[in-house]
């Protein structure tokens, strides 16, 4: 035990003698396993147990005599015990509250005496005899132990032998090496409970140091200055901290020096990692208290110690938490040398490309850069002639023999440098989530390994490097060479990136030489198609110099900048770049050309490629709302309403796109409108074109929510174009946005007049099958439009359109089941619709409907259902067959959206009418739950619920029920209400509330007659005749009453 | 040279010369004679802008600097040979310089660039006007490996009859076809704004006059 407690044991402080063990996890293990030991210690080695010790073993105890059994004397508070040694003494003597304890069996037995409160008496025992051992044995033998060779206690043994008798002495050998035993299996045991855990995080923290060692510099350029460890020893179980702080959880040690701030000395362990008193080298014992808050790694607390690194770190696009793969480490290490070395060489050329992000020296040369200051760019440029030296002398030997002297660390930490590179930190910017963002930032790639390069990437990496040390001519030559790769392949896109190219192109646009910048972009408009390419490009900050260009003179160069731009937005954070550097702005001025002249000269003509090149950059932009808000305010759309006039497919395409993404916005449709787009949107439809096609029926779909724009369509014969595209029907898109514009068309009448002209229905019928569902939503919903028209209800049920609408009616789509609910129901209008909408199950599949989570479905099918149960045959019935039907209808009753609430009350009010199934009705609590919505300021809910609320009053007590519920107040106030159809359905309620003479008086006294009188007076037979009946049985009982009293 | 005598040298020359009109002409006579610096009454004498001077004349005014190149648009300004750049070939020359079409702009760069006048720009003479182009690196086993690079990539893109050299044609249709290539072996036109710069100064200044 002398090791694991020396070493093991926590103690609070290190010096005193007197100390207590901390509270740790490490110090309960080690008291339960000495408990364990000397616990079973008799039983085990009853003869060494009678060992009388040298000394007693003495401490504080909390036993007290009372505690003490038989074996002991006991006298007052002190015990002693009847085991005595050879001279006499009590093997125990307790006076309290010290105990003297004298030999292994006399403390088991205490041990058992104390119980539960054992461990405490282990704890008090070894913290105040901090040496048992020399107690135990004496301190010969002790120190023996504690050097822990055998060699000594033998002879020491022997010696003993000479001197004491015989048997003691082998005893306390026999002892002894019982403890040693238990000392190693102790320490075993600790080890291995603190070590197991250790290795991964040996590992990871290893790799993070090897990571941030490659960013150490002596210059401002690097993250750190230096970071070592402390020692160069590495134990095989990868720690470099001495064991006996192993066993703390302590890994190893570092001294960081960062650019900024004085020298951390940091202490890694398995808790995390903290600042330590300054260990510089290990062996100094003062240094390791913990000085600092505890960082998950190393990056964390480099971060919060040093700004300087804080701020470089992300310039070096590293990724954290620094979370490494293990295995993928393994596998390519497994891979022949050989492509080890070629990855090493991209991985280098990747780490001199970070640390270089400046221009070539020769183009510093020509003093087109001058943004960093003079003696930094000395410092920069020696440090990559170091780099490039050691690269481009392409001696591979070299690189092979630094290889072979470093160990597996090094070659480790480049493979981790390399699958860190692709990743970037997150983007926490969020713009308004209403967008329509068709591309999702993708997580980054990681750079595909060596041996996969394609001989592309070899040839593209030589080209980059002409890049940076040529001048202008040999930069141009290099450029027009790369474009001759075929820049839509995407290994070529990725090596070019991968290569550091994409930094070049990107610095060549920041120079004022327009051949460069023309070649830059060329290239960059190719491969900006890559989606990885442009979220690079932007993370850059490509996207603000992109945008620069488009103030330059050079026409070419600004129609190059747009046509990037437009591919580059594609996704949120681009499009956002752009708004924030005033791109919108000036995408919109390049629109500015004369877009319809017969005769242009070559100038204008350029403006014209211009202006497309604006066009499509402005319709990627156009993706996003804030977006679509700045091309108004730079006034875009007038002047894309001029270009629309333009015959040029090519002008037309993404003046139209653009238009229609952002005919989302109001403010768009009405300037759509009334700067007489209309007339051109439909003129193209007839173009030969599908995508431009597409453009405009989508614009029309979008603007036709307008009913002048539904007539101006009409008036400008658009609907003819419109049918037509329908016999489009292998593109989907385009008959998407064709059916779409058809639908929202066929809201005017006099347009489904003209449509059917044209024989649209009978196709729209035809479309009813095998479609995608954006296409079926709006055939659907067109259908629905038509249906209004009572011909053309026959028409559907003639071409065969009712059983392809009720099977869409199990659709999962929720803008589709709206549409459908609504045409089914309006063909349900017609009986003999019906009469097949009925053998079809209709009326079972829209009930089901409404347990749709979507109000708008709910209702929507609520309504259709009225249509059927009207005009089925026996719909009573039928709805009686559907197993908790009712009770469903019952429970929608508590929905909180109006539109649910009055469909439903509708439903309510045709289902009634069946005496049966208003008496299930009222079982369900139909009537508390109408009541209840009465409060209602809605007038279409009003109007149902009153009509609900008079079909039910036909049943049982009902009427005395809903005026005891408190219905009478609120009609009173629906009276007053402006709509004709609420002051009906109320005076029909209220007529059916005053057939039950005792609601009479509550009614009366509610103030209803009044209202009543002058309802008498409406010009609708009806209601006439309904408050006229209710006054009467109101006056009827009145006059009963009187002459009641009188004749009594 | 008075005014009247500018007048009738601008008229005539102007219906040679493409580009400028009548009122330009005198300006760029007006200008010559600015930088000849001697406003000589005999009209006969030869006199012009001697190789030094024309070549101060490119490097401060139309931002050239290479000397080889420099050396060479001379040469392909003095058409007749005779070492003096005169107020013909003075504004001759920079009709194409300032304002030619491409197709002009192609016969000038080429005439400049084939350095023998054989009518083909061999790889030797690309050789020779590359070989600033790109950073040495001393250390390297070959240091000239980038330019002989170099050399090949633009052969691979203009040798299109695969006969080791450009031969005008094939440099009229490399450039054609991407007029990046215009100036492949060095600079030799002034860029945008510099042309900018000098119209303004030189026509405009002197229409005010």
């Amino acid at each position: 035990m002398g090791i694991s407690l020396t070493r093991f044991a926590q103690w609070t402080t290190a010096s005193s003698s007197t100390g207590k063990l901390e509270f740790t996890p490490m110090n309960e293990s080690l008291l339960k396993e000495i408990l364990h030991f000397v616990e079973h210690f008799s039983s085990q080695h009853p003869q060494e147990a009678e060992h009388v010790f040298e000394e007693p073993l003495q401490w504080s105890t909390i036993l007290v005599a009372s505690d003490f059994k038989t074996d002991y004397n006991i006298s007052d508070s002190d015990v002693q015990s009847h085991e005595k040694d050879s001279e006499g003494h009590p093997l125990l003597q307790l006076s309290p509250p010290t105990v003297y304890v004298r030999s292994f069996s006399q403390l088991s037995k205490l041990l058992h005496l104390a119980d539960d409160k054992k461990l405490a008496e282990v704890r008090a025992c070894l913290e105040e005899n901090r040496e048992p051992m020399v107690k135990i044995l004496g301190r010969s033998i002790a120190s023996a132990l504690e050097r822990e060779t055998l060699a000594d206690v033998v002879s020491l043994a022997d010696k003993m032998k000479e001197e004491g008798p015989a048997k003691d002495s082998e005893v306390k050998v026999k002892l002894f090496l019982l403890f040693q035993n238990v000392d190693k299996q102790i320490v075993d045991k600790l080890l291995k409970e603190i070590s197991e855990p250790d290795m991964l995080n040996c590992k990871a923290v290893k790799n993070e140091v090897e990571l941030f060692k490659l960013f150490c510099s002596k210059g401002d350029e690097g993250l750190l200055k230096s970071l070592q460890y402390t020692s160069d020893f590495e134990f095989s179980n990868g720690c470099r901290a001495p064991p006996w702080r192993q066993v703390k959880g302590e890994i190893c040690y570092l001294v960081a020096e960062p650019c900024d701030t004085e020298t951390l000395y940091i202490t890694c362990s398995t808790d995390g990692l903290f600042l330590n008193g300054g260990i510089k080298q290990d062996g100094e014992e003062n240094g390791y208290e913990r000085t600092s808050d505890t960082y998950k790694d190393l990056a964390t607390l480099l971060m919060s110690r040093s700004p300087h690194f804080a701020e470089n770190i992300n310039k070096e696009h590293l990724a954290f938490p620094l979370c490494w793969q293990h295995s993928t480490f393994q596998e390519l290490s497994a891979k022949k040398e050989k492509t080890v070395h070629e990855q090493i060489q991209v991985l280098l050329y990747k780490i001199s490309h970070r640390r270089t992000y400046e221009p070539s020296p020769r183009w510093r040369n020509l003093g087109i850069l001058t943004t960093c200051g003079k003696t930094e760019e000395n410092k920069t440029r020696k440090s990559s002639e170091v780099e490039k030296k050691s690269l481009t002398q392409g001696t591979k030997s070299k690189m092979k023999a630094e290889l072979s002297a470093s160990s597996s660390p090094g070659q480790q930490s480049f493979q981790k440098l390399k699958t860190s590179a692709g990743v970037l930190p997150v983007d926490l910017f969020s713009e308004s989530s209403t967008e329509s963002d068709e591309e999702e930032e993708q997580p980054y790639r990681h750079p595909e390994t060596a041996t996969d390069l394609p001989s592309e990437y070899w040839q593209i990496q030589k080209l980059v490097k002409y890049l940076k040390e040529g001048d202008q001519t040999a930069t141009v030559l290099t450029l027009c060479a790369m474009m001759d790769f075929n820049l839509m392949q995407e290994s070529c896109q990725l090596a070019i990136q991968d290569t550091g190219g994409l930094k070049i192109l990107l610095n060549l646009l920041d120079t004022d030489k327009d051949k460069c910048k023309t070649g830059s972009l060329k290239i960059l408009r190719k491969i900006s198609h890559n989606s990885q390419i442009r979220q690079t490009i932007v993370d850059m900050g490509g996207v603000q110099t992109i945008v620069k260009i488009l103030d330059s003179p050079v026409k070419d160069l600004k129609a190059l900048a747009a046509e990037t731009i437009a591919n580059v937005a594609k996704f949120r954070r681009a499009r956002r770049d752009v708004r924030l550097n005033d791109g919108i702005n000036k995408l919109v001025k390049l629109l500015d050309c004369l877009p319809n002249l017969a005769n242009l000269t070559a100038s204008q003509e350029k403006d014209v490629e211009v202006a497309c090149c604006g066009a499509l950059a402005l319709w990627s932009c156009s993706r996003s709302t804030k977006n679509k808000e700045a091309i108004r305010k730079a006034g875009g759309i007038p002047l894309l309403g001029r270009m629309l006039k333009s015959p040029l497919q090519k002008m037309l395409i993404p003046v139209v796109g653009t238009l229609q993404e952002c005919a989302s916005e109001e403010s768009y449709r009405t300037d759509i409108q009334t700067l007489g787009m209309i007339k051109d949107l439909v003129r193209n439809l007839r173009s030969d074109n599908d995508e431009l096609q597409m453009h405009c029926a989508s614009a029309i779909f979008k603007c036709a929510e307008d009913k002048q724009t539904r007539d101006l369509v009409r008036k400008y014969q658009g609907l003819q174009p419109l049918v037509s595209l329908l016999h489009k029907a292998h593109n989907k898109q385009l008959l998407a946005a064709a059916t779409g514009a058809i639908w929202k068309c066929s809201i005017s009448q006099e347009n489904v007049t003209k449509f059917q002209e044209y024989k649209a229905l009978e196709i729209l019928v035809s479309l009813l099958t095998d479609q995608p569902e954006e296409v079926l939503v709006n055939v659907v919903g067109a259908l629905g439009e038509f249906a209004q028209i009572p011909a053309n209800k026959t028409a559907i049920r003639k071409f065969q359109g009712i059983k392809p609408l009720i099977s869409l009616l199990t659709s999962p789509n929720q803008a589709l089941l709206v549409n459908v609910t609504k045409a089914v129901g309006a063909c349900a209008t017609d009986k003999d619709n019906m009469v097949i909408i009925d053998q079809l199950d209709g009326i079972r599949l829209l009930w089901s409907l409404l347990k749709n989570p979507s109000a708008d479905v709910q209702s929507s099918a609520a309504w259709a259902l009225c249509a059927c149960i009207e005009n089925a045959e026996d719909a009573g019935e039928t709805a009686r067959s559907l197993i908790g039907g009712f009770q469903l209808l019952v429970k929608m009753l508590s929905s909180t959206n109006k539109e649910v609430l009055a469909s439903i009350c509708a439903v309510i009010c045709k289902i009634a009418k069946d005496d049966a199934n208003l008496a299930i009705l009222t079982d369900y609590g139909v009537v508390p739950l109408l009541a209840k919505l009465t409060n209602t300021t809605d007038d279409r809910l009003r109007r149902h619920l009153a009509d609900a609320i008079a079909e039910c009053c036909c049943w049982g007590n009902n009427r005395a029920l809903f005026v005891e519920a408190g219905a009478v107040a609120p009609f009173v106030r629906y009276l007053k209400s402006k709509d004709g159809f609420v002051q009906r359905s109320t005076a029909m309620a209220l007529y059916q509330l005053s057939r039950d003479p005792n609601n009479c008086i509550t009614m009366h006294e509610t103030g209803v007659v009044k209202p009543l009188i002058h309802m008498m007076g409406s010009t609708a037979e009806e209601v006439q005749e309904a408050a006229a009946a209710c006054v009467r049985n109101i006056r009827l009982l009145f006059m009963a009453n009187r002459n009641a009293e009188l004749f009594t | 040279m008075n005014r009247k005598v500018i007048q009738a040298l601008a008229e005539t020359i102007s219906k040679h010369v493409e580009h400028f009109n009548k009122n330009e002409a005198e300006c760029l006579i007006q200008e010559f004679n600015v930088l000849t610096g001697k406003p000589t009454n005999s009209g006969r004498a030869v006199h012009g802008l001697d190789r030094g001077k024309f070549i101060s004349v490119l490097h401060n005014t139309f931002g050239l600097t290479d000397d080889m190149i420099t050396g060479r648009v001379f040469r392909t300004f003095d058409k007749d040979n005779d070492g003096i750049v005169s107020v013909k070939e003075w504004i001759e020359g920079l009709s194409v310089f300032l304002r030619g079409t491409l197709e002009e702009q192609i016969k000038y760069c080429f005439t400049v660039y084939d350095l023998n006048g054989d009518n083909a720009i061999s790889r030797e003479e690309m050789f020779h006007m590359l070989k600033n182009s790109l950073i040495r690196q001393p250390s390297e086993e070959d240091p000239d490996e980038g330019i002989k690079d170099l050399v090949e990539i633009v052969l691979k893109k203009m040798d299109y009859d695969h006969d080791g050299k450009a031969s005008f044609e094939d440099f009229k249709k490399a450039v054609k076809d991407e007029n990046l290539l215009l100036e492949a072996f060095g600079t030799c036109l002034p860029d945008s704004r510099t042309i900018e710069k000098f119209e303004g100064r030189v026509f405009q200044e002197q229409m005010e006059q």
